[in-house]
Parts: structure tokens; sequence; C-alpha cells
């Protein structure tokens, strides 16, 4: 039983690349390995996974991809890099999968990519932001779709610079994510403005932060301005007890993630005002591909799109257009296609640089506002990922030798 | 002094929820000696209830009855689980109902996740109480000033239950010797629900209070679980006042770390148990254990015996089916037996330490993550072949376990596996923290096994060879003298003592032996996933095989394999399911309450009851008409 499933896996994986077999073996989908927390992390999976099936049914009704219809096979993983390693082998070898894509929590996504860098299978990591997936960690397997923590620190900071500001003070969860996340937006501000100072880093556990006694810490160190990396139920406390003790009063505040709908909607009307953030402002979308991505999401579905959505619109998109290119199955092939591979996403145009294989997919960066008792982006500009990476001088650098 | 003050008062205002859902738990341990995992979703659902009832009911009135109303609702949830789930499994072996507990967890999850959606919510404001007083000019928003007034009240109130009614009365003596409450005629079942359901309104009351300080969310539960097992150990387990004595000093300490020692965030609290452990080995309040009441449960254990030749016969051809795997198993197949022996050898490691050396670690997780820590770090960092780095891995985690095995070893029983928790946490803070090193939640990637040994086929008989001999030398060990020793500790330590035994050195020995079987267990795991991560050093995962042992069966010596063998071939089928937490805490509050000697102890019994000669399906026709 196993053993047939996986001999038509390697069919239908051969079928391009050898001799046109029979018609009916032609009609067989081509099958992409997805990956993802969808119990841990549910919120934002979901929407996710809404956005992939969505482009899946527009790819399909065009006629496929090279005249096969295109099949994603979901998977939960629990959280754990471990199980989804398991997960990631038995999708390419059972089940006949492709390629692989997925996972939100950079742990899951490095442990996905040194596999898939072990064993020769091709992943688009879609959501993970570490920076190392593509650099410290990077490998020729493993291509990246999302702003990285880098370019989206380095955005902040380029409009921190313009500000009068110069005692900053930063809040970030207590790992990995949070500690990158400062160490690049501080990278990038001391390179923009040499005079910037530092005046506190606080540093809370990943979501058990102790609101209270952080903004006390804050005001204590009396800065100009304040960066924010936490999130999800941290973030809502966060704004909750600095709001009430002025915390954020007369000053400016950047946050990272906050302005994305997964984040700011669950702060309903206590949503903070006039933060600088990146995030997803689909309620302005009207022209251009993003607008036309929005449009179809509401039509297909009774809710409206996160930025996870049309993460996944954009998985299937750059996903299509790598096996377009390739004209073939074959791994080699589809990651060659996407070296260099330029893509009309839903963001715009968008290339996977062949120097890392980091997407130059950009971020909305805006200010919060409240409008009709929920915070919304406004004045808010789309910055094109490219801008805000490294010189390739230094990406040389950071990348191991292959 | 201004900021000094508003610090004490935010921290007395975060002590309270922490004091209601600690003194919920410690209520509940005091008088059922039950270590309720599953309190922190009580707490959970505490929060989700009291929300939906703020949408509904409107103004002071409804804020505030929504809150006691959502105790209430907990309360009564407690009743329902204490009746269904825990009340078959009292007499099980000492511990095996935070088995089913975890059950209740995962069921919850599920749950929770369908009514309420996978959305964070955030707490409505209370009424009237939105923004600050000014205290000596700085700012204490209003809630935190109710907050810290209505705890004092709340405890009060309990305390006066405690010491002034019947219900306390029975509890405290319920607490202090619960048999001779039971030969004196209290109606044990009704005390022991009643206090349950005390427990678990409390812990719903927790949940509501805290909601306009944060709202309600779907990892709430776990996050609540280890301050809260914090607190109530540096109290004192069953110990009201120390409860909040304790929750104090963590909340307020919390408060002056963040400001002057912002990193410290994560091991804070870790260190001020183990601290405290060490000066006061029963907590802050608790008093000291008398010795026997954490005896044995239910009947006494039969004496292990070399397995017969015909179980030996069939381990063996088992064993030869599994070598030939390659042959007819796909490649997917040796990938995920490979994950089931990796995890069968951590769970027998465990169950050693458990079973035989009576030694209940909530951490062992320390010596499997450390041990696949031990050996990524050394690939990392100084490029240790993969065979040396393999082999130096458990004995980096028998290290690791000889010193904490040296510390925990004064204390016993449930302290005992408080403080491995609490060590386990330590290490992984540290792995956590020490990004530089370790990679932090990164974690270290790209750890291959050298070339020879890089394909799945070969890693498997790695992994079936270390394994299956690893699990065959514990066994060995189990019928060696210094097993017997092991085991004369565990049941009586006074008399092996006086035969002349040194059971702490024989303990430390087995502790030790355990954590360096722990860490072989993780040398393999690394090795296979080419990575690591802090998550193989959480809570969860020691939990992960403390459940498995129990599910096996304690007092058996197959327990541990049989039980993580089943355990995680079923989780594989059931993660394909959308719903399959709720499945699986149901499967497993079906087995705790079906076969509480655990699968291998059960079909022991079945097999004993109906004699060799008879066929597996007159036992199955058997618990069939039982059911």
């Amino acid at each position: 039983m196993q053993r047939k499933t996986f001999l038509k896996g390697l069919i239908a994986a051969g079928a391009l690349a050898t001799v046109p077999l029979a018609a009916a073996a032609q009609q067989d989908p081509i099958i992409i390995g997805e990956i993802n927390h969808y119990k841990r992390m549910a919120a934002f999976a979901e929407p996710y996974k809404m956005g992939i099936e969505l482009a899946i049914e527009e790819t399909n009704a065009a006629g496929g991809v090279m005249g096969r219809p295109l099949e994603f096979i979901f998977r939960d993983d629990q959280g754990e890099p471990g199980e989804a390693v398991k997960i990631a082998e038995e999708l390419m070898t059972r089940d006949g999968a492709v390629m692989l894509t997925g996972t939100i929590l950079s742990n899951v996504g490095l442990a996905i990519s040194s596999f898939a860098g072990e064993k020769g299978y091709v992943y688009l990591a879609s959501e993970p932001l570490a920076d190392s997936l593509v650099w410290a960690a990077g490998n020729p397997y493993t291509f990246r779709l999302r702003a990285s923590t880098f370019m989206q620190a380095a955005m902040l900071a380029e409009a921190a610079a313009k500000t009068d500001a110069t005692r900053f003070a930063t809040i970030a969860p207590n790992y990995a994510y949070g500690k990158d996340a400062v160490a690049a937006f501080k990278e990038n501000l001391l390179k923009l403005k040499p005079d910037a100072e530092f005046v506190a880093e606080q540093w809370p556990a990943l979501f058990k932060i102790d609101a209270g006694a952080e903004v006390q810490a804050l005001e204590r160190a009396k800065p100009d301005a304040i960066y924010n990396v936490t999130f999800g139920p941290d973030l809502a406390k966060f704004v909750r007890d600095g709001t009430d003790r002025g915390l954020f009063d007369g000053r400016d505040v950047y946050g990272l993630l906050s302005g994305e709908p997964e984040y700011l909607d669950p702060l309903g009307d206590e949503a903070p005002e006039g933060w600088t953030v990146t995030g997803f402002p689909w309620y302005d979308l009207e022209d251009g591909p993003d607008g036309a991505f929005v449009k179809a999401y509401q039509k297909r579905y009774d809710d409206y799109p996160r930025l996870g959505s049309i993460v996944g619109y954009m998985t299937v998109q750059s996903i299509v257009a790598a096996l377009e290119k390739a004209g073939s199955t074959e791994t080699e092939a589809i990651r060659a296609a996407f070296e260099g591979l330029e893509v009309d996403s839903a963001m715009g145009p968008i290339t996977f640089r062949e120097i890392d294989n980091q997407s130059t997919m950009g971020a909305y960066v805006g200010t919060t506002a409240l409008e009709d008792g929920k915070g919304v982006m406004v004045d808010w500009e789309y910055k094109d990922g490219a801008n805000y990476l490294p010189t390739d001088e230094e990406v040389r650098a950071l990348r191991p030798a292959q | 002094m201004e900021f000094f003050v508003a610090q004490i008062l935010t921290g007395l205002a975060n002590a309270s929820s922490l004091f209601l859902v600690a003194c919920g738990l410690s209520l509940i341990f005091g008088v059922t000696r039950i270590v309720n995992f599953a309190h922190g979703s009580l707490y959970m659902l505490g929060a989700y209830i009291g929300l939906t009832l703020m949408e509904v009911l409107p103004g002071h009135f409804g804020f505030w009855g929504s809150i006691l109303l959502a105790g209430i609702a907990v309360g009564l949830i407690g009743v329902v689980i204490e009746m269904l789930v825990l009340r078959p499994v009292y007499r099980a072996p000492e511990l095996f109902q935070l088995v089913a507990t975890f059950g209740v967890i995962l069921v919850i999850q599920d749950l929770a996740l369908l009514i309420w959606g996978p959305e964070d919510q955030l707490g409505p404001r209370a009424p009237g109480l939105r923004g600050v007083f000014r205290i000596m000019g700085e700012p204490i928003p209003k809630y935190d000033i109710v907050l810290l007034i209505i705890t004092p009240f709340i405890a009060l109130a309990l305390w006066w239950m405690m010491t002034r009614t019947r219900l306390g009365v029975l509890v405290r003596a319920a607490t202090q010797d619960r048999e001779m409450v039971g030969a004196l005629g209290v109606n044990q079942a009704w005390l022991f629900t009643g206090v349950f359901a005390l427990g678990s309104a409390l812990a719903g009351l927790g949940g509501a209070l805290q909601l306009p300080k944060g709202g309600a969310d779907l990892l709430m539960d776990f996050t609540i679980l280890t301050p809260v097992f914090v607190v109530v150990v540096i109290g004192g387990m069953g110990s009201l006042p120390g409860a909040y004595l304790a929750a104090i000093i963590i909340s307020v300490l919390n408060v002056f770390g963040v400001t002057y020692i912002p990193q410290s965030t994560l091991v804070l609290m870790f260190i001020v148990m183990i601290v405290v452990l060490m000066i006061r080995p029963y907590g802050l309040l608790g008093r000291e254990e008398v010795a026997g009441e954490h005896g044995q449960v239910g009947e006494p254990e039969e004496p292990i015996k070399p397995a017969s030749a015909r179980v030996r016969a069939i381990v063996a051809v088992g064993l030869a089916l599994l070598a030939l795997l390659p042959l007819f198993g796909g490649n997917f197949a040796l990938v995920l037996t490979t994950d089931i022996l990796i995890f069968c050898l951590f769970a027998a490691s465990l169950h050693f330490l458990l079973g035989l050396g009576g030694m209940v670690s909530f951490g062992h997780a320390a010596y499997y993550g450390g041990g696949a820590y031990v050996a990524a770090l050394l690939v990392t960092w100084t490029e240790t072949p993969m065979e040396l780095a393999f082999l130096l891995a458990p004995i980096g985690a028998g290290l690791i376990a000889i010193v904490v095995g040296w510390v925990c070893l004064r204390l016993t029983g449930v302290y005992f596996a408080m403080l491995t928790l609490a060590f386990a946490q330590l290490l992984w803070s540290l792995v956590w923290q020490w990004q530089e090193v370790t990679g932090g939640d990164d974690g270290l990637v790209n750890i291959w096994p050298a070339g020879w040994l890089n394909d799945n086929t070969i890693y498997f008989y790695v992994a079936l060879v270390f394994s299956v001999g690893g699990i065959l030398m514990l066994r060995h060990v189990a019928h060696s003298p210094f097993g017997y020793a092991l085991r004369a500790a565990r049941d009586s330590k006074r008399q092996a003592e006086a035969t002349g035994i040194d059971t702490r050195r024989v303990q430390l020995l087995a502790f030790t032996f355990a954590g360096f079987m722990g860490g072989l267990a993780g040398a393999l795991f690394v090795f296979s996933k080419g990575s690591v991560f802090p998550n193989e050093l959480e809570i969860v995962r020691s939990f992960d095989a403390l459940i498995v042992v129990f599910l096996g069966g304690v007092k058996t010596l197959a327990g541990g394999v049989v039980g993580a063998g089943f355990f995680k071939g079923v989780e594989d089928v059931l993660t394909r399911f959308e719903y399959w937490r709720l499945i699986m805490g149901l499967l497993i509050i079906f087995v705790v309450v079906v076969a509480p000697e655990g699968i291998v102890g059960s079909l022991r019994r079945a097999w004993r009851h109906f004699g060799p000669g008879d066929s597996q399906d007159a036992a199955t026709t058997k618990e069939e008409r039982r059911l």
C-alpha cells in the first residue's frame, strides 16, 4: 500500500521529465507539501491556508500548471521542529510531493531548511522571519518569500531616523526573534543617525509579559521614542498598561508587525494611535494587484484577508511561476528556476535574489489610527524589500561558503 | 521612593490572579494528593467564560457578576471532571491521576478552540475603572488598586472558611490524614469532589479577574502553569497562607527583576524556588511529609522476574521482524520507526527512574535535550566528528544528571519532582537565552551524521541497535544487585539503610544512569533530525515521557517501552485529523479509566485471569462485557 503510493509519486514526479506518458498520467496533480502549525497558531495559519486555497482554485480554473492540476497536502506539525522534519520526509518520499513549503515559526522553518539542504529537497519558507534562514544558516535549496526581520526593522529604522528623537528604548520578547529585531533596528538606525542612544532595553519572557513592570521600567528611562517588538497577547497587555500609565504620550512609537490585522484587530478600540508600524492595510487596497487580491478573497470567503492570507496567495504564485519556468517537476529544475525567479505577485513584481534566495517582497509601513472603533493603518506606503537588504558583500560574508 | 512604592503596588496587583489559581491547586493537592496539571486549563476556561458573560451582561453588575458566575461555572466543570475522570482512578498508583489531568488539558484545548475560535480576545475594561490613580505622583491603573484590595479579602474569606467552618475542618483534617478522616465516617468521595470544585472555581475566578489586565487566548493554560506550580511549591503544598506569601514574593521580585535585570525574566522564579527549597525543603509554610504518606497506593507491586523463555522468544521474533523492516517498509516507515525507537529509549530511561527508583522526575527532558545539545554544540563549535560527539552526548547528559540529582535528592515526593522541573527549566532558559552559543530559539542546525551513516536505512539500524541495546541494558540493571538495592531504597529507605545500603548513593547513581540513557536518546534524536531547538528541553517533552510511562504501566518492566511505542504510533495517525488533540485527550482518559495499571499491567492481569491457555479473544470479550 505504502509502496504503491510511493511509486505513484515517483511516476508523477518523473512524468514530465521522461517521455510523455499516457494521457491519464499527464492529468495527475502536481503535489506540494505544506507544513504548518494549524493547531498551535490557528489564528495565523487559517487565513494563510485560505489564501493558498484561493490561489490553487484560480490556478486550476485557468488550466493548472503545465496542463496538470496543482494540489497541496496540508499537514500539522504541532509547532515542533522534530515533528516537522518527520512530516517533510513523509511528504517527499511517500506522498509524492515535488517540493515543500510552509511554517510560521522560525525554529520550525530552520529545521525544515536544514533537512531540505541535506536531502536535496526544495523548500520555500513562506512566513518564518529569522534572518539566519537565508544568511548564516542558508543553503541552496531554501528560498524565503516574506520580508525578513532585518528588512522590516530597517524600514522602521528609516522612519525613526527622520525624526528628532535621539533617546530610544526597546521592548522585545526574550528570544531569538526579539533579539534579532532589536539588533537589526539598532544597526540600521545607528547607520542613519549615529547620535542615537539606546537608554533602556526590556526583555519580557515571550507570552509572559509583566506589562505593568515593563511600562514602569520604560517610563523610568525617559526615552524620546520606543521600539516595540512584542506581539500577540503580550502586545495587548503592553498597550493597555502603557496607555493607562501614559507611557506613549508625546513619544514616537515604532511597532514591528504591530499593524498586521492578526495583531491589530484583537486590540479592538484600544489599538494604539500614532504608532509607526509595518502591517497590511487591506481596507485601503483597491487598485493594483493587491487590490484585486483583496476583492477576490472577499468574494470567495465571508471574511477579510489578513497578512497571512496574501502571503499564502503569493506562496502559490511563486511556486506556480517556478514550476512554469522549470518546465519540470524535478527537484534540480525547480531549484534552478527559483534562483532569480521573477514573480508578478499580489504585491507587485518580486524577485528571488540569486545571491541569497531571499525574495524582494516588501511591507506596508504606515501610522496607526482608530476608525470606527478599530485600529487601522493610515498614510501607509508600500516599501519594496529590495531597498532594505544589506549590500551584496555583507550578504556574501553572512552566507556559508558552498 | 515614589518609584519604589509604585513597583510594589504593581507587584501586589500581579499577585492577585496568581494567588487565586495557586491556592486552588494547593487545596486540591492538599486533600486529594492530585497534582492537577489541568489547573491552567480551568484558569483559561474562567477567562473565556467570563469574557462571554461580560458581552451579555451589562454595566457594573454585569461585570462583577460575570466574574463570579465564571468562577461558579468553572467550579461545576471541576465537578464533572472529578466525577468522570478522577474518581475512577483514586486507587491507581501514586501520581497516576496527573496523566488523567493531562488528557483533560488536551480535551479542553480543542474544545476552547471549537467554541471561541483561534483569535486572541482582549478582555473588557472594568466599568468605571479605566485610567489611573496617582499615588505619590506615580500612575497606577485603577483596576490594579481594586485587585490589590480585593485579593486580601478573598484570602481572608478562604482563611475563615478553613478555620471556622465544618467544611474547613474536614479539609484540614483530610490534608493531614485522609485515611483517618475516612475512618471517622466522612464521605470522602464528596469531600474530594467538593474540594476539587472549590479549587476549580478559584482558578476560574483568577482567570476572569485578570481579564481587564489582559484577555483570553489559547496559550494561557500552559503559560500560567509553571508560575503557579512554583508558587505552590515555594509556599508549601497544601498551605493557603504559604501560597499567598509566595505569590506576593514572586510577583514583587519579578517587578524589580524587570527593572534592574531585564534579562532575568525567564529564570528568576526558578532560582527563587531552588533557593527556598534548599533552605526549607517543604516550602515556606509547608509541613514535613509524614513518612508513608506517599507510599504505594493500591496493591503492592509484585517482584520483578526475568522474562520467561516464551516472552524472550516473542521479543526476539519481534526484533528480527523489526530488523527486516528495510526490506518491506518504505522510506517513511523507517523514519517513523526510528522516531518511535528513540522515544522508547527516552521513556524507558524515565521508567527506570520512576518505576524502579520511585523517583518521580518532572524534568527528564533536561537529559534528553541536554544530550542532544551536547552533541550539537560539540559539532557546531569544535567540529568534533559525529561519532565522537554521539558518544560524548550521553556522558554530558549523565554529568548534568549527577549535579541535578545531587541537589534534588535531598527532597522527596512532589518537592523532588518540582525541583527536577526547576532545573530542567533553568537549563531550558540557559539554552533559550544564550543565543551566541546555543542559537537560542533558532537552535543549532546542520547537525547531520557522518557520511557513512547518513542514510535512512543505515541510521535506522543505528537507532535500532542503540535503542534496543539501551533498553535491554536498563532491564539488565533492574535484575542486577544494583537494581535490587534501588528497589529496596524505594520501598523502605530505613530498612535498606539498616541492611547497609547507602541509599543516597544508590539513588544518585540511578539518577545519573537514567540521565545517561536519556542523553543517548537525545543524541540519536539530534542526528536523525539534523537540528535541535529548545523545544527538546521544554516541560512538554518531560510530560510526554511521563505520560507514556504511566499509561504503559509504572509497575511493570516493559511499561515505558510499550507505552511509548503505542502512543507515538497513535500520535502519528491522529495528527492527520483536525481535532486530534480532542481524540488524543479522550483516548488518554479512556486508557486511564479502563486500565488504571497501565497497558502492560492490565494486559498482564487479564492474561493471568484467564490463564495462559486462554486465547486473546477471551480477554476482549471480558472487556466488552465490563463496558
